[in-house]
Formats: structure tokens, sequence, C-alpha cells
């Protein structure tokens, strides 16, 4: 697993920069790389940038300097791109006027599945994220915020991507809620090994859960760190986050799913 | 009670007007869903064109409607047949309403749908048929309503250049002041008005997104 071959990288930032339509400077410089079956946290706070660079990589952005390669590939068919990434969302962004099958069904839907077989990925998925098979006719409306962000899951694992991007998407759950999705993301994630990129404003989230932390204040990279070695770390931001939320070198390791 | 008897006597002409009056309304508000809609997703797309075609609908809104009747009578291919120039006044009227709720019901989509949709690969134009236009819908049946409604009304003015309709019995009573000639065509334009309003207030709730 040492291999820095570039194939051994799912997704590689080289040099991005973004500026935003308004000529607002939110990313610069920033060189990063996600190893297949890895889970990346972006950790940092809002106006950071974490977002911004997540949405790079689905190309909702597009980076005005440097590139993003996804699977080595900078350029390229952007629906395909997509379709081929899993996208989670803070508040799960679910379509109200469908039904929680359809909601998990539109990515194979559109791209024209034969019926059965969705129906049959439908029900894998509802139990993959611990949801009951009579979820399948709710509305997103008739769901508990936990029970939305697991559809919003197993949405974007419909079609079977290898990469999972994920923007807070526990953020706005209850704190045991938050702890049970946690959990549930670990196996899950030992499971399937996907590629994750994980946005977070919370470090203990990101101990938890990431195999490496981005650390991201004002539109920079300021270090890349597994967990262990994150809350010993003298970086002064790092540190100042390791002190806001309390954490000692005791807290990396009961997350840690490797 | 004279005014049921005179509605009685002349049944056939009340029948008659009231179905043009409707023809007017019915093929002048198609027309307006057909420009409209496109109009009105097109500036929810490209905001740059929101302030000039709002405006343009806007300014037509002001123009006196007995004034655009008689502005348009001239126009060639109008001219000749007045049921054509109502249609075409009558359109630019509904235009407003339907352009201004299309374009506040697409905006009005929860952005993080939107974005989720995008993210997930859909096309624009699957976005636009499978999650936008969906939950806009209910938005831009209201605008079509209000459309009908004012358009049931105007469209008793189209009777002034000729082009039938209920207003027939109304400036045929103002000419001879005759109360129940009004009241012939002003009563069944009003009850068409609210017939309009009622029957598309009920497909409006239940299209809306749950």
């Amino acid at each position: 697993m040492k291999s820095t071959a570039a194939d051994d990288f799912a997704i590689e930032f080289r040099d991005v920069s973004y500026t935003s339509p308004t000529g607002q400077q939110v990313l610069s410089g920033l060189n990063l790389e996600v190893r297949r079956g890895q889970t990346l946290v972006l950790l940092g706070r809002s106006g950071s940038g974490k977002t911004t660079a997540l949405k790079l990589v689905n190309r909702l952005l597009s980076p005005t300097g440097g590139e993003v390669r996804v699977n080595g590939l900078a350029a390229g068919d952007v629906i395909r791109l997509r379709r081929s990434i899993g996208y989670v969302i803070q508040d799960a962004g679910l379509f109200p006027h469908f039904t929680v099958e359809r909601n998990i069904a539109l990515v194979p839907t559109i791209e024209g599945w034969p019926e059965e077989r969705i129906r049959t990925r439908v029900r894998d998925l509802l139990q993959i994220v611990g949801l009951e098979a009579q979820m399948a006719s709710r509305y997103p409306r008739e769901l508990s915020g936990g029970q939305r962000q697991r559809v919003g899951v197993a949405r974007a694992l419909a079609a079977d991507p290898a990469i999972l991007l994920m923007d807070e998407p526990f953020s706005a759950l209850d704190p045991l809620t938050r702890d049970e999705l946690q959990r549930e993301f670990l196996a899950l994630q030992q499971q399937m090994s996907k590629t994750v990129v994980f946005v977070t404003h919370d470090l203990r989230e990101a101990l938890r859960l990431g195999s490496r932390i981005a650390l991201m204040e004002a539109g920079r990279l300021v270090t890349v760190l597994p967990p262990q070695d994150f809350v010993r770390s003298d970086d002064p931001w790092a540190a100042a986050y390791v002190r806001a939320f309390g954490v000692g070198p005791a807290s990396a390791a009961d997350g840690d799913a490797s | 009670m004279n005014f049921f008897y005179f509605i009685m006597q002349n049944r056939g002409q009340v029948l008659e007007l009231t179905l043009e009056h409707l023809w007017l309304v019915g093929v002048s508000t198609l027309l307006a869903v057909l420009v409209g809609i496109p109009l009105g997703i097109m500036i929810a797309r490209w905001p740059r064109w929101n302030k000039p075609v709002l405006a343009g609908a806007n300014i037509i809104q002001t123009i006196p409607s007995l004034a655009l009747f008689g502005f348009l009578l001239p126009v060639p291919w109008l001219g000749e047949r007045v049921d054509r120039l109502a249609i075409l006044a009558l359109t630019l009227y509904a235009l407003l309403p339907v352009i201004r709720n299309t374009y506040t019901g697409i905006r009005g989509v929860d952005p993080a749908v939107v974005e989720a949709g995008r993210g997930m690969g859909l096309t624009d134009r699957q976005l636009l048929f499978r999650v936008e236009l969906p939950l806009a819908v209910s938005v831009i049946l209201s605008g079509v309503r209000v459309a009908v409604v004012i358009s049931v009304g105007l469209a008793t003015i189209a009777a002034a250049i000729g082009a039938g309709g209920l207003g027939e019995f109304i400036f045929r009573g103002l000419a001879m002041v005759n109360n129940q000639l009004i009241l012939a065509g002003a009563v069944p334009a009003a009850i068409l008005a609210l017939l309009a309003d009622l029957s598309l207030g009920w497909i409006e709730r239940r299209l809306r997104p749950r």
C-alpha cells in the first residue's frame, strides 16, 4: 500500500485554485490526493474552502487554475463523471416530490436499468443503510432527519460508484443519531472500501471517520495527517482544533476503523 | 325576475356568446401558456434576460385594453378578422402572470435539491423535467389561473371591436341604457370567471408537491 503510482490515486488536486465569479479567491495552491479506498476528511471552518474543494471533484465547479484529476483524468464527459460519483449533502437534498424508492432509484432509472433490477437494488440499499422495506413508499417529509440522511446515502450508493463525496452529511443531526450514523458509516466503509471525501467542521467526526485529515484554513491546505498524528501535531492550526474540541491522543484510536 | 326571464327568452344567444367568450379566453390562454412558460423557463435559466422580458410583459399590461384593441386594428393580417386581434391582445395580457409565475416557481425550488440533482449527473433537461417543473407546477398553474380570470373580464371589451363574446350584451345594454342586457353579459362572465378560478384552484392544490 506504499506505492505512489498515479493510478493508486482516485482523486488528485494539482496546484488547484478557485476564484468565485464575484472575484473572491476561495482556494489557492491546493495539492492533495486521495488514495483508492481511503476516507479523506476535509476539515475546516465555514469559508475555509472545503466545500468548494469537494465540488471541484464532481465539477459542480471548475477550477480557475491547476487541475483536478479523477481516476487520472482532468477532462471528459461531466454527466458520466457525476453519475460515477456518489454525492451526499447536508439535509440530504432529497427530491420532495419523489418517494424514497424513486429518490434512491433516480440514477439507475436515468441510466436505463431494467425495472426488476432497480427494485432489487432499492430493496438491498434500504437494508444496507438500515431502513425498513416499507419506507420505500414514503415521501421525504414523512421521515426523520436521520432517516432522510440514510436515504441520501442509499441514493448516492445506488449505481455503486467507486467514489463518494459527502458534504457535512451528519452535521444537522442530533448527537445520538449522528453517532449512530457515524458508526454505520464505518461499518459500511469496511465492507465497501469506497474512496470517500468527507467534509466536516467537527474534529471528533474527522478523527473517527478519516483515514487522513486535510485541515483547511482560508482557502489553503494547512496540513494532511492521519488521525493519530493529527492530535499530536505541533502545527498551530491543528493544535488549535485539538484544544477547541478538547480531544487527546486517545480519541484518535477509538474511532479508527483500520 | 325580469332578468331571468330575459335570459330564458334569449338562451340561444346567451349560450352562443358564452361559447364565443370561452373560445376567446381558451385560445388566448393556451397561446399565453405556450409562449409564457418557455419564456419563464428561459429567464429562470439565464437571469440576464429576466429584466427585459419581465419589463416587456409589464409594459404590455399597463396599456389600457381598449387602446390596445384600437392600436392593433390597422395591423394588416390582424385587422381582417377581429377575433384574431382579440385573441392576440388577450394573449399579450395573459403573458405576464404566466411568465412571472413560471420564473418564480422555478427559482423557488430548493437550491439544495437542484444541486443534489446536478451532482448526481442529471442533464439540464432531466433536471428541468424531472425536478424543477414538477416542483414548480402549482406556482405556474396559479399564474395561469390569474391569467384566465383576467382574460374572462378583459374579453368582454373585445366586443367593442366586434369580436363577439359576452361583451356584446354589455355594450348593447350600455347603448340602450338597458340594465337587463348589461346583466345578461356581466353575470355569465362573472360565473365563468368564478368557475375557472375554482376549477384551476382545485387542480393546483392536487398538483402541489407534498
